[in-house]
C-alpha cells in the first residue's frame, strides 16, 4: 500500500486508481453478479416435489450398503437444495432487518432503543425450534392467516439471524470514524445523505465477513425446520427415507456429508472474503 | 395477564424437563470445554500430523450442522459401532460438545496467538517444560481473550440443547409439546402462555450464564490485574486502573 500524503486524499483520485466506483471494478462487479444471478435462480427455481424414496433394498445385517447409499443421493439433495433455498430466501429478511434493528438500537431516545435491546437480545438467547413451533401455533391460532412451512421457516430464521445480524452492522457502524461523521456535518450534508453516501458505504465491508459466518450458520439451522414444521428440506428428507426403509444409518450420513459439500466451501469463500477486506482497510 | 401463569402441575413437569435441559448442557460443556482447550492447542503444535488431525476435527465439527451431527450420534452411531442401548442423553451430550470443541478450539487458538511473543520466549529462557509455559504463562493471560467468547458460545449450546427434544430425551422443549397435546385435548387454544414462559426460561437461563461469565472475568481481572506490558502493580486498585486505562 503507498499512502496517498495528506493533501491529495481530499481531491477526486485519477481515473483508473483505487478510488473507481464499485462497478467499474469488474474484481467487485464479477462476485456482485454471481451472487445476485445465484439469488434469482434459488428464488424462483424451486426443488421438484415428490416423495423421499428409493427402490434399492439393501440387506439386513449390512450395517452400512453402499448400494443403498448411492441411491439415496438424489432425493437427499433434492432435500439440501430446498434447505438452501430456504435460508438464502431468509437472509434477505436478515440483511434488511438486521439493519433496521441496528439503526434501532442506535437511535437516540430510550424509548425506541432499550424495546429494541431487549428483543434483539431475547430473540438471540432463545433456541430457534422454540421459536419455530411457537410461531407455527402462533399463525394456526389466528383466523385468515395461512402460512406454508417453509414460509414459517424464512421468517422466523430470518428474523432470528437479524438479531445477530444487527449486532454485526451496529459494530460495523461504530468502527467508521468519528471523524468521517463531523466531516459530514461540516460539509452540510443531509442526515441521509451522510449514511447513504459516507456511512454505510464504509460500514458494509467491514460487516460483510460476520454476515457470510451468519449465512453459513443459518444454513446449519435450517433443517431443524424439517422434523418440526414438515419442511422438505435435507432432515426430512433423511427422516422420511429412515420411515420407509428402516434403515438409518445412510441417510443421516450421507446427509451429514452432503452439508459438510456445502457449508465448508461457503466458510472457505467467507476466510477469502475476510482476508479481501482486511487487506484492503490495511 | 392471567394467562401468563401455567398450573403448579404445568410448572412442575417444566421443572422435570429442565434438569434434563441442563444436564445436556452441563456434559456438553464439560466436553466442550476439554475439546476447546485440547484441540486449541493441538492446532498450534509443531507437529504437522497433530496439526493436520486437529485442523480436520475443526472443521467438521464446525462445518456440520448440530441438529444432524445429533441425529448422526443418535441414529447412526449405535448401529455402525454395534451398541443398541447407549445413553440417549450422553450421546446428545457427546454431539453438541463435539460441535462446541470446534469453535471453542478456534477460539483458544486465536487466543493463545494473541498472547505477546515475549511471554512465551520469556518461559522459554527461565526453563520453564513446555506443559508449564502453557499451564502458567500461556493459558492464565489468553483465558482473559478466551472468556467472554466462551460466554456466547454456551449460550449457543443452551440453545442447542432444546433440539435434543427431537431425538425423544424429555428435555424442556419435549415437556413443552406435552404440555400443548393436554392443552389441546382440553380445548385451550391460547398458546401465548406456554410459549412466553418457555421462552422466558431459556432466557433467563442464558443471562445467568452471561452473568457467570462475568463474574470469572471479573475474578480473573483481580488475579492477574496486570495486563501484557504492564509493570507489577505496587499502589493498589488505583494504580491498577490507571495501567489498565492505558
Amino acid at each position: 500500500m503507498t499512502a496517498a500524503p495528506p493533501s491529495t486524499s481530499i481531491s477526486e483520485a485519477p481515473a483508473g486508481g483505487r478510488h473507481r466506483r464499485w462497478y467499474r471494478d469488474p474484481g467487485r462487479l464479477v462476485p456482485v453478479l454471481l451472487v445476485l444471478l445465484g439469488f434469482a435462480v434459488l428464488a424462483s427455481v424451486e426443488a421438484p416435489r415428490g416423495r423421499f424414496r428409493t427402490d434399492v433394498i439393501a440387506g439386513r445385517d449390512e450395517a452400512f450398503s453402499f448400494e443403498f447409499a448411492v441411491s439415496i443421493i438424489a432425493p437427499l439433495g433434492r432435500g439440501l437444495y430446498t434447505t438452501a433455498r430456504a435460508t438464502v430466501l431468509a437472509f434477505t429478511i436478515t440483511l434488511v432487518l438486521g439493519l433496521v434493528l441496528a439503526l434501532l438500537r442506535r437511535s437516540g431516545s430510550r424509548l425506541v432503543r432499550w424495546p429494541a435491546a431487549f428483543v434483539i437480545e431475547f430473540i438471540r438467547s432463545t433456541p430457534i425450534l422454540v421459536q419455530f413451533i411457537f410461531f407455527q401455533q402462533l399463525v394456526r391460532a389466528i383466523d385468515g392467516v395461512s402460512l406454508g412451512a417453509v414460509q414459517i421457516l424464512i421468517l422466523v430464521l430470518g428474523v432470528h439471524y437479524a438479531t445477530y445480524a444487527s449486532e454485526a452492522y451496529r459494530a460495523g457502524i461504530d468502527s467508521v470514524p468519528k471523524g468521517q461523521w463531523e466531516a459530514a456535518i461540516a460539509l452540510n450534508l443531509s442526515p441521509l445523505t451522510t449514511w447513504t453516501r459516507i456511512v454505510i458505504p464504509q460500514a458494509v465491508p467491514n460487516v460483510l465477513p460476520t454476515l457470510g459466518n451468519y449465512l453459513v450458520a443459518a444454513l446449519k439451522d435450517a433443517p431443524i425446520a424439517g422434523p418440526v414444521l414438515g419442511v422438505p428440506g435435507i432432515l426430512f428428507a433423511a427422516t422420511a427415507i429412515r420411515g420407509d426403509t428402516f434403515r438409518q444409518v445412510e441417510p443421516f450420513l450421507l446427509a451429514g456429508a452432503g452439508f459438510l459439500l456445502v457449508s465448508l466451501p461457503a466458510a472457505w469463500l467467507v476466510r477469502r472474503l475476510e482476508a479481501r477486506v482486511a487487506y484492503e482497510r490495511t | 395477564m392471567e394467562d401468563l401463569i401455567l398450573s403448579e402441575g404445568q410448572y412442575r413437569q417444566l421443572l422435570v424437563g429442565l434438569r434434563v435441559t441442563l444436564s445436556v448442557l452441563g456434559w456438553s460443556f464439560l466436553l466442550g470445554v476439554v475439546l476447546s482447550l485440547s484441540v486449541g492447542v493441538m492446532r498450534l503444535s509443531s507437529n504437522r500430523v497433530v496439526r493436520g488431525v486437529a485442523l480436520v476435527y475443526v472443521e467438521f465439527a464446525r462445518g456440520i450442522s448440530s441438529i444432524i451431527l445429533l441425529f448422526i450420534m443418535a441414529y447412526a452411531i449405535p448401529i455402525l459401532f454395534g451398541f443398541q442401548q447407549g445413553s440417549r442423553l450422553l450421546l446428545a451430550s457427546l454431539a453438541l460438545g463435539l460441535n462446541m470443541g470446534g469453535y471453542g478450539a478456534e477460539i483458544v487458538r486465536g487466543s493463545i496467538l494473541a498472547v505477546p511473543k515475549g511471554q512465551t520466549e520469556a518461559s522459554i529462557a527461565l526453563n520453564l517444560t513446555p506443559f508449564q509455559r502453557l499451564r502458567f504463562v500461556v493459558l492464565p493471560q489468553a483465558l482473559r481473550i478466551i472468556l467472554p467468547p466462551f460466554g456466547n458460545l454456551t449460550i449457543e449450546i443452551l440453545k442447542g440443547t432444546a433440539l435434543v427434544s427431537l431425538i425423544a430425551l424429555t428435555d424442556l422443549m419435549q415437556v413443552v409439546s406435552i404440555i400443548r397435546q393436554q392443552q389441546l385435548a382440553n380445548q385451550v387454544s391460547d398458546v401465548t402462555g406456554l410459549f412466553v414462559n418457555v421462552l422466558m426460561i431459556y432466557f433467563v437461563i442464558a443471562q445467568v450464564i452471561n452473568g457467570v461469565f462475568r463474574l470469572a472475568e471479573r475474578a480473573l481481572d483481580r488475579r492477574f490485574s496486570s495486563r501484557p506490558g504492564d509493570l507489577p502493580t505496587l499502589g493498589g486498585p488505583a494504580t491498577a486502573a490507571a495501567g489498565a486505562g492505558g
